[in-house]
């Protein structure tokens, strides 16, 4: 089949919603269904059409197997891939979830205004460049002994406030209140806990920053202020991840589910989709293990955040209270949860995999935390590099559409090689740096991988959940400094 | 003969190559470097430290999968950049194969080491070793 004749096959069933259908692929259970608008669909690769298809052949899949408007090409998975698998006739797979294990997103507002930050940004970012550490290579300034890493496995952000890393409201505003209860630190093997224990507290590298940014536009009045976030001011985002503790996780993981898939007798179009039976030995050792890996995440963004709030509160000579610093909401976007959702008129019990999309449930939603209840969750974008980032709200059309999820980022359309080819990194500061952006970098080649033009436009993403009110839009914010790594 | 090398193919968010050698050893060897030549310029590194390497893996994509993470994973813990990789043997026991290497490099140093691009892990998708005319090829896509 061509690239022309693949997309041809698939078909649009209304605005921002395109269906590929079960005879794309011989062996499919279910169709596709790919939330983009007609540019979207129009830029995307066929080869991403292929993996949705892929995962379409996956036992106990329900419904539809889906690509959110960031999708593009990963490995098993499409990135940007959500999918729901029964828990009892369906699988657990590593690669929906993919290597980052809860890679994600949080984001902190203050009462300080643009105007007061932007004068002193470029000392501020060194101050939080060497605060956090990042980039290949980074150590963390932590040094958690084996009991303190158990505890991060079983107990995430929980742990690290507990330990002092953090207060109390910023476990009530972090998804699943910080840390997944599944999690069992002894499914995790002593690879991962030797790679994990010396990078705890470290961003990481890649496509993860810290970002300063200014509110610059907000959507939704009403919702805006239940979130805490007023135009004009400063907010602090962090994007991380497991770092090489969750890389290990899924890389061990990936062998087991290779060789469980032979035994259960699994047929995989893609060996990276190797799985095994929801409720096989297997299958839930995968579980609590990612669990301890998500746990880990969210432990690394709450010791980080700490470690800002502290810059913050040396630089500016007042503390985190006064300068308004609490923790909107942390969201992962690279995880599997055990969750309820509506099929056929019952509620059932499913393993979402969102593989580079985010929780977006809307208002009412039980397992919202009772501040944001009556609005909905916030669903954080990050934009990339030099590129506004979004606040949404979740939307009754998640449930209904895409087992309340939504897209996690802008989606990458061209590759690291390329873009370091195309692109240089000291050009690229210096049009940040035109555009009121401060960029600090360990390397200025990892600039040039991450160029806004290897991106697709988050607006464009961010319009198309917008629209289809996955999630709705309340607040835009741009970049005024940014740390990578 | 495949003449040992490797090279890299468009991807549009992680890192795709393929490796070649004129034997099973030889290939194993050249994917390691374009590996690692993702993560750093391999070239300028010094053999100065070295760890003996030793797997047994159902199946060649197995073993190059294992083998591949296996230096990812001592980069981190034994802290060592490797530049160079001597794949010394890949043997066949019923059904398993067992490899036998060495790699060695330098302790990381972020004064001396300039990083590119992270690697975080080797992926499955689409891993194939296969039997040429002149030697051995390995598809490999890893994470970054």
């Amino acid at each position: 089949m061509t690239q022309q004749q693949a997309k041809e096959l698939v078909r649009k069933v209304e605005e921002n919603i395109f269906e590929v259908p079960i005879d794309f692929q011989e062996g499919m259970r279910v169709p596709g269904r790919i939330f983009v608008s007609d540019k979207l669909m129009n830029d995307l690769e066929v080869n991403t059409l292929r993996q949705v298809a892929n995962v379409a052949m996956l036992p106990g899949i329900r419904k539809y197997s889906m690509a959110m408007p960031d999708a593009h090409f990963g490995y098993g998975f499409p990135i940007g891939g959500v999918a729901a698998f029964d828990a009892h006739e369906g699988i657990i797979s590593p690669g929906g979830v993919g290597f980052d294990i809860n890679c994600g997103v949080r984001i902190i507002r203050t009462d300080m205004e643009a105007g007061e930050v932007r004068p002193r940004i470029s000392e501020l970012m060194d101050e939080l460049f060497k605060a956090v550490p990042s980039g290949v290579g980074s150590k963390s300034r932590l040094r958690v002994s084996g009991s303190e890493l158990d505890d991060a496995f079983n107990y995430g952000a929980q742990w690290a406030v507990e330990s002092g890393y953090g207060v109390e409201a910023d476990i009530e505003h972090c998804e699943d209140g910080g840390f997944m209860d599944a999690a069992d630190p002894l499914k995790v093997g002593d690879k991962a806990r030797k790679r994990g224990k010396p990078q705890f507290g470290t961003l990481g590298s890649g496509n993860h920053f810290l970002e300063i940014q200014e509110v610059d536009k907000i959507y939704d009045p009403e919702i805006a202020k239940v979130y805490g976030i007023r135009e004009g001011t400063i907010t602090i985002m962090i994007h991380c991840g497991s770092r090489g503790a969750g890389h290990q996780i899924c890389t061990d993981y990936l062998r087991v589910m290779e060789q469980a898939s032979r035994k259960y007798g699994i047929d995989l179009p893609d060996k990276q989709l190797a799985c095994a039976p929801a409720d096989s030995r297997e299958g839930q050792d995968y579980f609590k293990a990612m669990a301890a890996g998500a746990n880990y995440a969210w432990a690394n963004r709450q010791v980080i955040t700490h470690w800002v709030r502290e810059t913050f509160e040396r630089f500016f000579g007042r503390d985190a209270d006064e300068l308004g610093m609490d923790l909107v909401y942390d969201v992962a976007h690279n995880v599997a949860k055990l969750e309820e959702h509506e099929i056929d008129g019952e509620k059932k019990s499913v393993y979402v995999h969102r593989k580079g999309a985010t929780r977006a449930f809307p208002a009412g939603h039980k397992d919202i935390p009772p501040a944001y209840r009556s609005v909905g969750q916030p669903v954080l974008i990050p934009g990339s590099m030099g590129t506004p980032s979004y606040i949404l709200h979740g939307g009754e059309g998640a449930m209904e559409l895409t087992f309340g999820s939504a897209c996690h980022g802008a989606g990458r359309v061209m590759g690291r090689g390329e873009a370091k080819r195309k692109f240089s990194g000291e050009v690229l500061e210096k049009q940040l740096a035109e555009m009121g952006i401060t960029v600090r970098a360990t390397h200025p080649s990892m600039l040039a991988e991450e160029a806004p033009e290897v991106y697709k436009s988050s607006s464009e993403v961010v319009n198309v959940v917008h629209e289809l009110n996955i999630a709705r839009k309340v607040v835009r914010v741009k970049p005024i400094g940014v740390a990578k790594g | 003969m495949n003449i040992p090398g490797y090279e890299y193919l468009p991807h549009p968010a992680d890192v795709r190559f393929t490796a070649y050698g004129s034997t099973l050893e030889e290939v194993f060897e050249q994917a390691a470097h374009a590996m690692f030549h993702v993560i750093i310029d391999t070239d300028v590194l010094n053999p100065e430290h070295s760890v003996d390497i030793e797997l047994e893996s159902e199946g060649l994509e197995n073993l190059l999968y294992d083998y591949l993470s296996e230096l990812l994973y001592l980069f981190e813990v034994e802290e060592i950049v490797f530049g160079r990789f001597r794949v010394d043997s890949i043997e066949k026991t019923n059904g398993s194969y067992i490899l036998h290497g060495q790699a060695s490099g330098e302790n990381i140093n972020l004064e001396r080491h300039s990083f590119e691009t992270e690697v975080k892990a080797v992926t499955y998708h689409q891993l194939k070793v296969t039997k040429e005319k002149g030697g051995y090829s390995a598809h490999v896509i890893v994470d970054t």
